[in-house]
């Protein structure tokens, strides 16, 4: 990754989360039952499935937010607590620290690691130039309009220089035009930096226009119903959602989960 | 003849007249009450012994406070209720976030908060006596322990009802347990703290004054307002009245003031 201080010689495992054997259950309703899932490395994954299924149970599982009550998650080999990963929440405005300013905010990582100020300042000031954040960062995020805070809280999640990022519903508390503007970003910073992203999403054509891989689940107890791919070449566009390849993996996936939902 | 610049300039005054009268809007009570005293004081269905006009009062308030010894009365009223805030808020403070954090601490102090909180604290006046006497230590300890109440309870409040967001937000961040104290629970109790030690100084306020016209002292305002009713001095008290009436609010708008500087991010 390109804000890798120190990169690795290790050739990285080929899947950047395994999931296997998991099992969750909350009260007496099961969520999970043996529950397996390899996402192929340096891509982008989203996630849809019906209303209650358990997607952000899962990513926050991933993330190791969630306790679970068996099998394993590994993020690139690793255990959970081992491994760094960024998470983006769903509702920027109660996952900022709203005392801190924005940048503050986004050196919050580097400061619970207890890096030196001076190498925090540094890599905020690279990570801002890198992706072009126009911001006054001095403000506190409340001042900023949506758009605006959910691209600082991506990158407060990059900032620490994540192995994965985990995207809760990034865009669904954001309007329409703030939507584009944001998921261009997104995409932007995919390409640039390779991370791989797992992604929850809660509309079919949001799912695809991102992901390289789509995952569709199935009503509870949730199973992995198709792994979908999606090969239209980067950056994706506003002439990619009127691309017949688009079209049509749309319309699959649209077919599936409508089978699902008929179960 | 009228040009349109004209117009649009007149418009913009009237439109500045309006705003200046809506500024004005909170006075409106203020001198229909005015009023109203008036009138009863002037209409002899009161006796006029009881009740000065308000132009007498306010004469009578301003002679006393810059040639009496109302002054005297008014600083020692605001010193005890400060010392009784300052140390119900360095316990309670702590106290409270403390046991916001441990739900199980919580709750098994939350009645006894909640009883003590429900008894008048005046009530609690003759026991206080027979413990710190009728000294000046005294009338602040009963008034700091009213505060402490209101404080320890939204301290603890603000920190049970901190957002789980973030607290998953920073823990995903790597934060620790201190750190998510220190940096979000902490942070995050501050609005309802503020509210706490607001209503901790109005009410370690109102257990001063009570204080001061039953255990007795020398100087303080409820001494001064007893004192004048007592002798039938009555321009004197309705004065008195109405300095402490104007401690009281002073209080609450300095706090609030303070609160919108520190915890500059509550309600956006």
């Amino acid at each position: 990754m390109m804000l890798d201080s120190a990169p690795s010689t290790i050739e990285p495992p080929e899947h950047f989360v395994s999931v296997k054997g998991l099992c969750k259950s909350f009260d007496n309703a099961v969520l999970y039952d043996n529950f397996d899932l390899d996402l192929v490395n340096n891509q982008l994954v989203s996630v849809f499935g019906p209303n209650g299924c358990g997607k952000s149970t899962l990513i926050n599982m991933m993330s190791g937010l969630t306790p679970f009550n068996g099998g394993e998650i590994r993020i690139h080999g690793k255990p959970i607590r081992r491994a760094r990963v960024g998470y983006v929440f769903q509702n920027y405005r109660d996952a900022m620290l709203p005392w801190l300013s924005a940048y503050d905010n986004i050196a919050y990582p580097l400061r619970v690691k207890g890096l030196p100020e001076r190498e925090c300042r540094d890599r905020v000031e690279k990570l801002i130039a890198t992706f072009n954040i126009q911001l006054d960062l001095k403000r506190y995020p409340y001042s900023f309009s949506g758009g605006q805070q959910q691209l600082i809280s991506i990158m407060r999640a990059l900032v620490a220089d994540p192995e994965v990022l985990f995207l809760d519903e990034p865009f669904s508390a954001l309007d329409f035009e703030t939507t584009l503007f944001v998921r261009d970003k997104l995409q932007e910073i995919f390409i640039a930096t390779q991370i791989p992203m797992f992604m929850v999403v809660h509309n079919l054509e949001e799912a695809v226009f991102l992901a390289d891989t789509i995952l569709l689940l199935s009503k509870r107890p949730t199973r992995l119903v198709e792994m979908v791919s999606f090969a239209a070449p980067r950056p994706r566009t506003l002439e990619t959602l009127s691309s017949a390849e688009f079209i049509e993996v749309s319309r699959y996936c649209l077919e599936i989960f409508r089978q699902e939902m008929r179960k | 003849m009228t040009s349109p610049t004209n117009v649009s300039s007149r418009r913009a005054q009237t439109i500045t007249l309006s705003h200046l009268l809506n500024q004005l809007l909170p006075l409106v009570g203020v001198l229909v009450l005015f009023g109203l005293w008036w009138l009863i004081s002037i209409s002899g269905v009161v006796n006029p012994v009881l009740l000065p006009t308000p132009w007498k009062t306010i004469a009578t308030l301003f002679q006393a406070l810059f040639t009496g010894t109302m002054v005297i009365d008014f600083g020692a009223t605001v010193l005890r209720t400060f010392s009784a805030f300052l140390m119900a808020a360095l316990v309670g403070v702590p106290i409270g976030v403390a046991l916001g954090s441990s739900e199980k601490l919580y709750r098994s102090v939350e009645f006894l908060i909640d009883f003590f909180r429900s008894t008048p604290a005046s009530a609690l006046i003759p026991m206080f006596i027979l413990f710190f006497g009728v000294s000046d230590l005294s009338k602040i300890v009963i008034a700091a322990f009213s505060a402490f109440l209101l404080i320890v309870f939204n301290s603890a409040y603000g920190v049970i009802h901190a957002k789980q967001s973030r607290i998953l937000a920073a823990k995903v961040m790597g934060a620790n347990r201190w750190r998510i104290f220190k940096d979000v629970l902490l942070m995050e109790s501050l609005p309802q703290t503020f509210i706490g030690l607001r209503s901790g100084i109005s009410i370690a306020l109102v257990i001063v004054i009570v204080a001061e016209m039953f255990i007795g002292t020398e100087k303080g305002l409820g001494k001064r307002i007893i004192d004048a009713q007592q002798v039938l001095n009555v321009q004197d008290m309705y004065a008195s009245i109405l300095i402490t009436g104007l401690l009281g609010y002073g209080l609450n708008v300095l706090f609030l003031v303070i609160q919108k500087r520190v915890v500059h991010w509550s309600g956006n």
